[in-house]
Order: C-alpha cells, then sequence, then structure tokens
C-alpha cells in the first residue's frame, strides 16, 4: 500500500518588513530615550506621525497563505510558480531552515534538502574531504558516506581529480560533484531547488534520469523547483502551483504545467516589458526595455519580417562583461531558439559603470510557422554568469510562412516550429 | 493516520531534549567540522600560524612596558615575560571562544540559509577548534617557561595542582561558548551590537588577573576582579604552573558554576532564536 509521508496543513509565513525594533541597538536606545523625554519618535516617517499613514498598513507580508497539500510515498512533485510567489519559502520551511507563522507539517522518513548544490563546500579540502563533509551537513553519517563513497565518485566524474582541493575545479565538476553526494542521500524525501539550472546538458540529463532512477528504486518522494518546465515534465509526475502565496492547483503534472503557462501568456498582454526582471542584481539596473518601438505589449511579427529589434538601457554601478542571451519557447515553455552573440562570435564587451545601452537586432527565421510564442532574454557573460533576467518577459505572435500555394501552417496544429521551403 | 507521523514541523521551539539527540546524530558532523578547521589551518601560508606567536608575543612586550615599568605592578615574584604571557594566552583562547561564537549567525548565514542541522553543532565546534591555537601558544609559553629555569635559574614551582588544567580548558570553554551563544542571539536583533564585542572583551580583560596578580589588586576592590569568572581560571593556571598566584577552591568553584549557568542560559536562548533568525539576516 502507498502511504502518505507528508501531511501539510495550513501553512502560512509571515514576513516583516518595516521590523519591530530598528534592528539596531543605538537607534533602538536613542528611540527609548526619546520616547522618555516625550519627544516624537525620531525614525518615524513625518507622515506616519501625524496619522496620515497607517503604520502597520503594509509591514508584513505573507509569502505563504493557508497551504493545504498531502504527499505520498513516490510523488515527485513539480513546484511550479513565479518568482516571489512562495516556492523557496515553501521549501525552506519543508527543510527546516525557518518555521511556519502558522500551521504544521507532519511526515514520516528522512528529509534531505539541496536548496543549492554545494552547500558547505569547503575551497581548500579534497574531493574527497568534501564529499565527507557535505555528507554530513546534509544528514548522513560517516559510514554511510563511506558505504557510498565510490558511487559518489563514479557518478560525479571526477575520478582522479578527488584527491585534488575543490578550489582548482572547473565550476561544472564542483556543481557535478556537489550533486553527486545529495543524489546519494540516504532519504526518503529529497528536496531540490533549481540545482539544475547549472552544469552541462549531458549531466543535467543525467541528473534528471538518476533523480527519476532513485524514486523507481527505492520509492523517494521528490519535490522540486524549476522555472524550466521541461525538466518538470521529464521528472514529475505531480504538479503544484503557487501563486502570491496560495496554492492554486495540485494535481496531474501536464494539467499544472497547461495551466501555469497559460496563465503566463495572460499576464504578459498588460505589463511593461521592464517589471518581467527575474533575478535581483545589486550591480546592474534597466531602466528601460523596449522592443520593437513597444514599452509592452505582444509583438506581432507579419508579412515575412521576423525581425526583433531590442534596446535596453540601463546603469551599471561597477565594470562588467556583458552580452546579450535571448531564447525562444512555446506555448508549453519549451524552448525553440537561442541566439547568442556572445557564444557564436565572442562578442562579448566590456561595459564601464554608468550608464549603457545596448542595441540588439536579431532576425529570426523567416519560415517559422504560425503560433504564439515567448521570449526571455538575458544580459549575461557567458558561461560565468547571469546578470540579468527576464524569464518568459514577452509575448512574441508570428504570423507565420507563405506557401507560394498560400497556404500558413501553424505550430499548434503539429506542423513543426519551421516549415522548409 | 495521524499517529503514524513521525516527525512535525509547528512555530514553537523544539524541545531541548529533542535537541540534544540531535545534536548526537549529527556527531560525525561536530567531527567533520572541527578536522576541516585543522586541515585549513595546516594548508594555511606561513603567516597565519606565525601570527600565533606574534600576537601574544607583543602583548607581552607592551604589558611588560606599561604595566611593568610605568604602572609599577608586582608579579608576584614571576618572571613578567612569563607571568603576562601565560594570562594572555588563557584571555586570548575565552576572547576567541566569545567574539567567534558570538558571530556564529553572520558568518555563516549562507550555510544556515540552505541546510538545516543543530545549529549548535557550529559554536562547539568553534570551541573545540579554537584548542588548535590555544595548544601551539600554550607550548610556546613552556618553551619560554623552560628558557627561564634553565638560563636564568628561575624557581618555577609546577605543582600537582596541573591536573586540574583540562578543567580549567572545560571552564573556559563553556564560559566562551555561553556567553558567545547569549551574544550571537541579541545580534541577530541588533546587529550592530557585534561591534561592540570586541570592546566588551577588552574592557573585561582589564577587570581580570591577565596584566596584574590578584594579590596587588587593594582589598577594597579585590571583590570586583574575583567576580570575574576568568580570574579564578587564570589564578589557578598560576599557581599550578608557576607556583604563585591566589588559588581557592571557593572561587574555582565559582566560576564552574558561573560558566554552566551561563552556558544554560546561553542555550536557551539560541534555541529560541535559531529557528527564525534566516527571516532577519
Amino acid at each position: 500500500m502507498i502511504h502518505q509521508v507528508i501531511k501539510v496543513e495550513n501553512l502560512s509565513k509571515r514576513y516583516q518588513i518595516g521590523e519591530l525594533g530598528t534592528g539596531n541597538l543605538s537607534w533602538d536606545i536613542e528611540r527609548w530615550v526619546a520616547k522618555l523625554r516625550r519627544k516624537p519618535d525620531p525614525f518615524l516617517k513625518i507622515e506616519e506621525s501625524i496619522g496620515l499613514v497607517s503604520k502597520n498598513k503594509n509591514d508584513t507580508i505573507w509569502s505563504l497563505k493557508e497551504v493545504s497539500f498531502d504527499l505520498f510515498q513516490g510523488d515527485i512533485v513539480g513546484v511550479i510558480g513565479k518568482n516571489g510567489a512562495g516556492k523557496s519559502t515553501l521549501l525552506k520551511i519543508l527543510s527546516k531552515v525557518t518555521s511556519p507563522t502558522k500551521g504544521k507539517i507532519s511526515g514520516i522518513g528522512r528529509v534531505a534538502s539541496l536548496l543549492e548544490v554545494g552547500t558547505g563546500f569547503h575551497p581548500e579540502l579534497t574531493g574527497r574531504e568534501n564529499i565527507f563533509l557535505n555528507g554530513a551537513i546534509l544528514g548522513m553519517r560517516n559510514k554511510e558516506i563511506k558505504k557510498k563513497f565510490d558511487e559518489i565518485v563514479d557518478f560525479s566524474g571526477i575520478g582522479k581529480y578527488i584527491d585534488t582541493p575543490v578550489k582548482r575545479y572547473s565550476s561544472g565538476m564542483y556543481v557535478r560533484l556537489a550533486f553527486a553526494v545529495a543524489a546519494h542521500l540516504d532519504c526518503e524525501i529529497l528536496i531540490i531547488d533549481e540545482v539544475l539550472s547549472v552544469g552541462d546538458i549531458e549531466f543535467q540529463k543525467k541528473c534528471l534520469s538518476k533523480l527519476g532512477d532513485v524514486n523507481k528504486e527505492q520509492g523517494k518522494t521528490i519535490l522540486f523547483v524549476s522555472h524550466n518546465m521541461n525538466s518538470i515534465r521529464m521528472l514529475c509526475n505531480k504538479g503544484l502551483i503557487l501563486e502570491k502565496g496560495q496554492l492554486t492547483y495540485f494535481g496531474d503534472v501536464q494539467n499544472a504545467i497547461h495551466k501555469y503557462t497559460s496563465s503566463i501568456f495572460s499576464q504578459n498582454i498588460s505589463k511593461k516589458y521592464l517589471s518581467f526582471l527575474s533575478n535581483e542584481c545589486s550591480y546592474l539596473q534597466l531602466q528601460n526595455v523596449v522592443i520593437n518601438n513597444q514599452q509592452s505589449g505582444v509583438i506581432c511579427l507579419n508579412d515575412g519580417n521576423n525581425s526583433l529589434n531590442f534596446i535596453l538601457e540601463g546603469i551599471l554601478s561597477i565594470e562588467k562583461n556583458m552580452s546579450f542571451e535571448f531564447i525562444l519557447y512555446d506555448k508549453d515553455l519549451m524552448p525553440l531558439l537561442f541566439y547568442s552573440p556572445g557564444h557564436y562570435e565572442g562578442r562579448v564587451k566590456k561595459y564601464p559603470a554608468g550608464a549603457f545601452s545596448i542595441i540588439e537586432n536579431i532576425d529570426l527565421p523567416k519560415n517559422i510557422n504560425r503560433g504564439e510564442y515567448t521570449a526571455s532574454f538575458y544580459l549575461t557573460e557567458p558561461d560565468i554568469k547571469y546578470h540579468i533576467k527576464y524569464d518568459f518577459a514577452v509575448t512574441i505572435n508570428i504570423d507565420g510562412f507563405p506557401t507560394k500555394t498560400g497556404q500558413v501552417f501553424d505550430y499548434n496544429n503539429g506542423k513543426g516550429f519551421l516549415f522548409i521551403p | 493516520m495521524q499517529d503514524n507521523f513521525e516527525w512535525s514541523i509547528e512555530n514553537k521551539s523544539t524541545a531541548l531534549s529533542t535537541k540534544l539527540k540531535e545534536v548526537w546524530m549529527h556527531r560525525d558532523l561536530l567531527r567533520l567540522m572541527v578536522k576541516k578547521d585543522f586541515i585549513t589551518f595546516y594548508k594555511q601560508t606561513l603567516l597565519g600560524p606565525l601570527w600565533y606567536f606574534i600576537q601574544p608575543l607583543f602583548t607581552t612586550l607592551i604589558f611588560m612596558f606599561i604595566f611593568g615599568k610605568i604602572g609599577g605592578f608586582k608579579t608576584d615574584g614571576i618572571p613578567r615575560p612569563v607571568f603576562y604571557m601565560s594570562g594572555i594566552i588563557l584571555w586570548n583562547y575565552f576572547a576567541d571562544c566569545v567574539t567567534k561564537t558570538a558571530t556564529v549567525f553572520k558568518d555563516n548565514a549562507d550555510l544556515f540559509g540552505k541546510v538545516y542541522f543543530p545549529r549548535i553543532i557550529l559554536p562547539i565546534s568553534i570551541v573545540i577548534s579554537n584548542l588548535v591555537k590555544f595548544s601551539i601558544q600554550f607550548i610556546f609559553l613552556i618553551i619560554i617557561i623552560g628558557y627561564y629555569v634553565f638560563f636564568h635559574k628561575e624557581h618555577v614551582g609546577i605543582n600537582y595542582f596541573i591536573i586540574l588544567f583540562p578543567f580549567l580548558i572545560l571552564v573556559m570553554a563553556i564560559l566562551g561558548l555561553g556567553i558567545g551563544l547569549i551574544i550571537s542571539a541579541m545580534t541577530t536583533k541588533y546587529r550592530d551590537l557585534s561591534f561592540l564585542i570586541t570592546f566588551g572583551v577588552q574592557i573585561l580583560m582589564y577587570t581580570t588577573t591577565v596584566a596584574y596578580p590578584l594579590s596587588s589588586v587593594d582589598k577594597s576592590i579585590q571583590w570586583i576582579v574575583e567576580l570575574n569568572p576568568m580570574t579564578s581560571v587564570i589564578e589557578t593556571f598560576r599557581y599550578a604552573f608557576l607556583g604563585q598566584a591566589t588559588f581557592q577552591w571557593i572561587d574555582l568553584m565559582y566560576s564552574f558554576s558561573f560558566s554552566i549557568f551561563m552556558l544554560s542560559i546561553g542555550v536557551f536562548v539560541f534555541n529560541k532564536v535559531e529557528r527564525n533568525f534566516i527571516d532577519t539576516i
């Protein structure tokens, strides 16, 4: 009999934005002295002190609100949602990194969480030493690691470099080793957050199939957060959608992906492209995004003129190498096309601190079939770091490739992405 | 069904007994954390370990000048360098335990934000790892004592009380850990408190017998110095290894009880803040 392994009941998490104290001892003392002297609070804004703005109005947010669901043994659940929807909070509570404000989670079996690969890796230690340390941090006993050591090394493909300090590893090797440790964790419930977004494609596939195997062989329950709908489709059998902290769907993975992607398409239309920033970047701020002379709305490409013109204007606070990347997806968020001058011709420019503007012209193939597509664009230092990410920021309608007979084919009708003349 | 669940996560602190069981479960992690500190120490450049000698040496020289030459404090007849250095290395160990434990949340925010393990493992590993530096400095002290014995024919009254040495280390470790834990819990609320730690530790140093013997303190204010739980530790150490100091069982027992008391409070408040500190950092 398949038994229940996790029961989540009314899980809520509140974050304080304006802190209770000032978070600063000297300020708190000043405030206290002011109170003694019956002076107004020196750190209260004027509007607040005369009661124009209610102080408690907006200083808490519910990152999770009344979330309840049950997981059974062998479930592989893809947690889907936009940034800030509460996915990470949910995983953090499940992995005991932080505690819920309300509600309860009960469960059976060991939980191991992989919120970031290589947590606790120490650069001075060798691969071997790090396997043991990382394993212990993730909750493994020493003898368990010993038993699985060869398997881990084998899986990572690190081979003879196992006794080299990891500071000399390439980032790919680093990730592979870290994932190898995690994949061999002895646990009943595994929590994974975006781990697969790094590492080469080959290894990503290996990881996905390893996770699948782990699930089949040992009946592990897996919770998996990713923005990559393909990984979720390949790996998961259930999908869980979070929207503004609330659970909006829990069930079959195909339905979940469909529901999520269609919500992306419908919201794209009114908001400015600029507002789709999906990561945080301390040194780079975009101030204007113009695509084909539009700041928002659907981009329509017709008459066989499939060219896109991007203008990105922003400010850098430090010097950075930057290059532009563009990915086109279909309605299921399956990536179809990749544009990256930084990879193709090594066009990576060094931008000094200060204002910059980047203009990119992309000529998409003329023979793309008709359909509704979405696109992400990034400013990146190729293979090193993404500076800013705009995931699914723009909806692109392509009118399709007119054949000589006048017929136009539809992507969604199963005629594929390109029509070869 | 409900009754079959093995664990639950709720908005309340875990009972201390469960915590202790968890720590025991994670004993391998504790061992590996200490081992990591050993290895990274070993792999340091020369300057790191060299600093372990330079720091107490220079402090000793400064003390010899200020307290010895200018202040004219007596040292119970113990050669000045040996007297000061014995106080300094003991104090260093205690101070390191306090300061490093106090910033444990800040220093490990990254790790704590990603994985769960009983947080107290880290402070405990700090206290153990600090013993490396302490042992090195202790050996250095022994060498200097040896120098005075052989070359200056000084009399050093080393005696059976040295069997108390492990106990002294234990008291310092417990005390440092306890105070450090309390401060670490407070720094999660008041971040600027961490700037005061070094300052506070320095002040505490002058209220104990690092730079002067207890016997030279005026009787009317001796109680202040004796109130500092490190005083009896340092005095006992000097009595055991150098034969000259004010040693009283009652003082030592006071220090021990005080340490245990601080540790209890420390563990209690640490346990309270560790659940949610990651939200505030």
